[in-house]
């Protein structure tokens, strides 16, 4: 975050060290401020708060509950929002969710073809590829060939579904729990849920994987 | 971006790496937010504007690899506060030109804010 270092050409003094986009977005605030739309302390608190408390995790643990307890997974494919929220990961962009399962014949492919609507109250803020125009193109185009790049291979007989989010409905995908964690706890089954895993460009983790 | 080159298509080094990779990325994430907590706009007007700043970019010609994300989301922003009459394009730029004579007149290393001769400082645009 040292800004000054590789600085447009025109900046590079000791003092005016704001970039383009850095003055773009102190402007608007300025004005959201002065006229009461924002507060500026709140505002550090939710970016704090995205940085540092949202994130996989949150999926992870719905996913790990739908593992284990079969009656919370029957109520994730009925009304995943209100699930999910049982689990304190509710409100801002994810009020309306869908949980889509990965089976022995289907697997689930999420992408936000319009733009990047992304699930952000169970899985924090779209990794780069997920924003990319490649990405965004291809997973509808050719999901096989997405997940090969990912490095996912699935059986020819695995039907693949894409899901498009939109600025309504946001999906969560719940993995293949892995073989050999019978018996696990919740906590341990969540250590295998990738932030992938639950986009649909990835599988669960097997037990293998973590020693 | 990274010197290593991607490992697959569609894939770019470093797609694992901060959420936010500058500070102004983070404000204007947290600013729609709480523009929309506030109610000023749906999340299908956010969608359907941010989706037009990505399509008028690549029309552009910018190929859209994932990392000028908060580019389009900025412009996005900029665009619904003054569709919504919560800022006109001339605040907007007089503020911008502020914030730029500040930063010009504050030394090196130390806090940058804004004071009332920064509207009014020479090179600014003089419609004010």
């Amino acid at each position: 975050m040292t800004a000054h270092d590789d600085h447009d050409h025109h900046d590079q003094h000791a003092s005016g060290e704001l970039g383009e986009m850095e003055l773009r977005v102190r402007a608007l605030q300025s004005v959201l401020t002065e006229k009461g739309y924002i507060d500026p302390l709140a505002l550090d608190v939710l970016i704090d708060t995205y940085q540092t408390r949202v994130g996989p995790r949150n999926g992870a643990r719905v996913v790990a509950r739908a593992w284990v307890d079969p009656g919370f997974r029957d109520w994730l494919r009925q009304d995943a929002t209100a699930a999910i929220a049982s689990l304190g990961y509710a409100g801002r962009q994810s009020e309306h969710m869908v949980a889509v399962e990965n089976t022995a014949t289907h697997h689930n492919l999420v992408v936000c073809t319009l733009c990047s609507c992304y699930p952000w109250a169970v899985l924090g803020l779209p990794p780069t590829w997920y924003k990319s125009a490649p990405y965004r193109a291809r997973a509808v185009r050719d999901p096989h060939g997405v997940l090969r790049d990912f490095g996912v291979t699935l059986s020819d007989s695995t039907d693949v579904r894409v899901w498009d989010s939109t600025a309504e409905l946001r999906y969560l995908v719940i993995p293949r729990r892995p073989e050999g964690t019978e018996g696990w706890s919740e906590e341990r089954l969540a250590s295998l849920v990738t932030r992938d895993s639950m986009i649909g460009t990835g599988l669960a983790k097997s037990p293998q994987d973590t020693q | 971006m990274s010197a290593a080159p991607p490992a697959t298509p569609g894939r770019p080094p470093g797609s694992d790496g901060p959420v936010f990779c500058e500070p102004w990325e983070a404000q204007a994430f947290a600013t729609t937010l709480m523009l929309h907590e506030r109610g000023l706009f749906s999340w299908s007007e956010w969608a359907a504007a941010l989706a037009q700043q990505i399509s008028a970019a690549q029309a552009g010609g910018d190929a859209d690899p994932g990392d000028t994300y908060y580019h389009h989301w900025l412009a996005a922003l900029e665009s619904l506060v003054v569709a919504k009459g919560a800022g006109s394009e001339q605040e907007l730029r007089r503020y911008r030109q502020a914030w730029d004579q500040a930063a010009h007149r504050t030394p090196h290393g130390q806090p940058i804010a804004l004071a009332p001769g920064d509207f009014s400082a020479p090179g600014s645009d003089g419609r004010c």
